[in-house]
């Protein structure tokens, strides 16, 4: 005769996600790595951003790039022309990169210690708030082309972000953009979110995205010394 | 369609149980999923079917506890609930919110034979 029985069990569902997320969170810590997680819609310009940060970065740190998309690897082939190593992870039906995808893209880029890798996720949303991926922190880019309420309609990668990027600000002129709108929308679902408001084609706002990444690498280096005491 | 991938974490972390006790049989998985979390309820459960075809949790009954989303409103300096990102503190209209709870998306116990 069976019986029935109650097993309590209390786990998260990503658990599994989360732990190897750890993993690669040590693993970058360790070679003292800052690493972002970009994400936004299809088309808002993430490559474009990320061809000029890293031809412009790579003078003064190592810097890496993992390329996911469902299909094709020709964003790894526009980073690579820009002079920086860049593995593409395709996704097939996948919606969003986890960390055991970046633990594997990882082991396949050189050694960047000290330096930065850029994580460009599938255009999309939604799905890619959910994984950890073991990255410093997430980027929400958004152009405005796609409108102020974006935050509003996509809450979870605005509030799981530390920094929105609006991008596209070259073409102000020709759109009814308020910025200080999408700010404020922005600021609705996470009052914590850094802004900075760049143009990816003309390199307008670059210097404040530098600048803005130095301050995480003096964070990431206190809390380094901070835990080593 | 992350929710079919947060399936498969659910059956995972089934699997691994059911092993351990050496059951064979599930006959319920009670989840609890807050407001504000990554999956809406509905969407876990028109996943969960499909993605547990051939497994030990094929016709397990699926309960979904759904909790509120909480936040400490840093204006009037209170827990409020909410029903999602973005909406304003219900007492003083403020959007200074801070998310406190319903985040959560978690395998809270299994009925096994």
């Amino acid at each position: 005769m069976t019986r029935t029985r109650l097993v309590e069990i209390e786990r998260d569902i990503l658990d599994k996600n989360n732990g190897i997320a750890a993993n690669n969170r040590g693993l970058f810590v360790a070679d003292d790595l800052l690493v972002f997680n970009l994400l936004s819609s299809p088309g808002a310009g993430k490559t474009t951003l990320l061809v000029r940060a890293v031809s412009e970065l790579k003078c003064s740190r190592w810097v890496g790039v993992i390329e996911g998309d469902q299909q094709t690897s020709n964003d790894a082939k526009r980073i690579q022309a820009a002079g920086v190593p860049a593995v593409q992870i395709n996704t097939g039906k996948n919606c969003h990169l986890d960390a055991a995808m970046i633990g594997d893209a990882y082991r396949r880029l050189p050694l960047l210690s000290g330096g930065i890798l850029f994580i460009e996720n599938v255009g999309n949303l939604i799905c890619p708030a959910a994984f950890d991926l073991g990255e410093t922190c997430k980027i929400v880019v958004f152009s405005i082309t796609e409108g102020e309420d974006k935050p509003l309609k996509y809450p979870d990668v605005f509030a799981a972000s530390s920094l929105m990027v609006i991008n596209k600000i070259d073409l102000a002129s020709l759109l009814e953009f308020d910025v200080g709108k999408a700010i404020e929308y922005a600021r609705r679902v996470n009052p914590k979110i850094d802004v900075i408001v760049v143009s990816a084609r003309t390199g307008e706002g670059f210097a404040a995205l530098y600048a803005w990444i130095d301050r995480q690498a003096g964070r990431q280096r206190r809390a380094f010394e901070d835990k080593g005491r | 369609m992350h929710e079919m991938a947060i399936c498969l974490g659910i059956i995972q972390i089934v699997e691994e149980k059911v092993h351990e006790r050496s059951s064979s049989r599930v006959r319920s998985i009670c989840l609890e999923m807050g407001a504000l979390s990554h999956a809406a309820p509905e969407a876990i459960r028109f996943c969960f079917a499909a993605a547990a075809t051939r497994t030990v949790a094929e016709g397990a009954a699926l309960n979904i506890v759904e909790l509120p989303g909480v936040a400490w409103c840093m204006s009037c300096s209170k827990s409020v609930e909410i029903a999602r990102r973005g909406e304003c503190c219900p007492c003083c209209g403020s959007y200074h919110l801070q998310v406190t709870a319903g985040e959560q998306m978690r395998v809270k116990e299994l009925e096994i034979d």
